[in-house]
């Protein structure tokens, strides 16, 4: 059995999730990476570092400076006929993966399976759906599987120990039909929120925007990511991209702080697989204190202050 | 210019969902019905079109049981136009829904055509961009707005996107597929009189077969289970208990 794993990398480094998606693309046979970017030959370089990965496909090209699915899934397409074999074609469920996978599954003819989280056999899959109030198993038969892999449930492979061989590639194609304008990248000095250890988000408790830096100086403390709940992404008070949840980012760090987020369902299918929760909330009602494992029934706004200050105690 | 929109008949969001003690499937007997929540938010983007002028038809579009003529009727209240109802028992997966919906933009020749990014019942996120596959067409997924260059010499639209990392724009050669995000609108509620207006207007019933798709299944669902719980834990008297549980119990900080 062999797998192909899509990286995810700025054209500069491998971005983790990589790294979880090589761990599930193991257990399913030889890895081969695909680096598919323009400029990108440092990634390929850590790529073939990352233990287990069999082989490196490089392909440099400015066409891919930006991952257009509409561009690099007909490349993949290409390479599946090209080295043939390949089993399973993974990459991981970010906004990359879940844009590029489906496009190329309906290329091949093949029903895609997202966001697995298990994996018990060559063709049979674990996945959530419901916001995660269910779990499904899964068997494909089609002949090649298409996987987006939930990053969360897999553990990420060693970036360092391996030493594949890079191969380098050609054949990349603009179609014309779609073109990179322009990004804005929230930028900050604080961890990603999809591999921070420790990650605070805030409610529609919160009240406002700028009550945010409330949560964000406990965050500096504890060098965590800042994340919010659907409530407060539609309230307008963060963007999008902060929002963990079931239509947001999954996490799962070490210790998830919520703050004023009363726990609805959609929320708790992002952060529920965090290992130890805290909720902190007015309301002894709200159903985040039924996951939580510790829970502090106060106002938030006296709360985050105390919080503060005993976390200055401890350093 | 001419849109097409998606619609899927879910359990209602609001609906706490229960697993079927046979793992076949989820409850759905007796059960609340909605449309997809990033569905309504694709109709109300393309109502908005037809109420800014720059769509001149608006097609709402629904695969399923007879009983998702109920989610087109919802579409055609909030302003849709007429309807399309690919009727059938078997449960769709993305791919044969994207097969049909290639198939009914292959008649209808739209320039755009607007889903929800996912379904809230089985989370996939992928029949917009099967779709756009099926087509050739480009794909504008996760869009938080979308502006259209529709004149002369110049047929594009300009999405951006909710990436990950922030907002990234495209410029997508009409005809696209596009998919909707949260934030691209805040759908409205259809009023009385546009309810009772939606129930003269048009539905075309046509089955997978009659579009010439093979829709039978990829995949099987071996079973469908409850996920693993979490137990409430402790309640603390106050901040300093915390920081002392989390350092000296957890050991987390």
């Amino acid at each position: 059995m062999s797998a192909l794993v899509i990286a995810e990398h700025d054209n500069a480094a491998l971005k983790p999730a990589t790294l979880n998606t090589v761990t599930a693309g193991l257990e399913l046979g030889d890895v081969t990476v695909l680096v598919a970017g323009s400029g990108c030959k440092a990634v390929a370089e850590a790529a073939a570092k990352v233990a287990g990965v069999a082989k490196v496909l490089l392909a440099d090209d400015a066409i891919f400076e930006h991952p257009l699915a509409e561009n690099l899934a007909p490349f993949i397409v290409g390479l599946a006929d090209d080295f043939g074999g390949f089993d399973h074609i993974l990459a991981p469920a970010t906004t990359l993966g879940k844009n590029l996978m489906p496009r190329l599954a309906a290329l091949l003819d093949v029903q895609q399976i997202s966001e697995i989280s298990g994996i018990e056999g060559a063709d049979t899959f674990v996945r959530p759906i419901y916001a995660g109030n269910a779990m499904a198993t899964v068997k494909s038969n089609d002949k090649i599987k298409v996987l987006t892999v939930r990053i969360t449930a897999f553990e990420p492979a060693m970036a360092e120990g391996g030493s594949a061989g890079i191969e380098e590639i050609s054949g990349a194609e603009d179609k014309g039909i779609a073109a990179f304008v322009s990004q804005q990248l929230t930028k900050s000095e604080r961890p990603e929120l999809t591999s921070a250890g420790i990650v605070i988000s805030g409610g529609r408790g919160m009240q406002s925007g700028d009550n945010f830096h409330l949560l964000e100086k406990i965050a500096d403390k504890l060098g965590a990511a800042v994340g919010a709940s659907r409530a407060a992404v539609d309230a307008g008070f963060v963007s999008n991209d902060y929002q963990v949840g079931q239509t947001g980012k999954v996490v799962a760090p070490d210790l998830y702080i919520a703050v004023g987020i009363s726990g609805a369902i959609q929320h708790l299918a992002g952060m529920k697989d965090s290992k130890v929760i805290v909720a902190i909330n007015k309301d002894e009602d709200a159903p985040i204190f039924q996951v939580a494992d510790y829970g502090l029934v106060q106002d938030l706004f006296e709360a985050l202050p105390q919080l503060s200050a005993e976390l200055d105690k401890l350093s | 210019m001419k849109v097409l929109v998606a619609v899927k008949r879910v359990v209602d969001f609001n609906v706490k969902i229960r697993v079927k003690s046979d793992a076949t499937g989820v409850e759905a007997a007796n059960v609340k019905m909605s449309m997809n929540p990033f569905d309504e938010i694709a109709v109300e983007e393309g109502v908005r079109m037809r109420e800014n002028g720059s769509a001149d038809e608006l097609i709402a579009v629904s695969l399923g049981t007879v009983a998702s003529q109920e989610t087109i009727r919802t579409a055609l209240a909030m302003g849709a136009d007429r309807g399309i109802l690919v009727e059938t028992d078997l449960g769709l997966e993305p791919l044969a829904i994207a097969k049909c919906l290639a198939a009914i933009a292959a008649k209808e020749n739209p320039d755009l055509i607007i889903l929800g990014k996912q379904a809230i019942d089985g989370d996939n996120n992928q029949t917009g961009q099967m779709l756009a596959a099926l087509l050739g067409w480009g794909q504008g997924t996760f869009a938080s707005n979308i502006s259209l260059a529709d004149g002369p010499g110049e047929n594009k639209a300009e999405v951006v996107r909710e990436v990950d990392g922030g907002l990234e724009t495209v410029s997508l050669k009409l005809p696209c597929v596009v998919t909707t995000d949260l934030r691209l609108n805040e759908p409205r509620y259809a009023s009385l009189p546009n309810i009772m207006k939606a129930k003269k207007k048009t539905i075309d019933v046509m089955t997978p077969e009659d579009l010439g798709v093979d829709v039978s299944p990829r995949t099987e669902i071996l079973k469908i289970e409850e996920p693993s719980g979490r137990e409430a834990g402790t309640i603390v008297a106050d901040a300093a208990e915390l920081v002392e549980k989390l350092h000296s119990e957890a050991k987390v900080i």
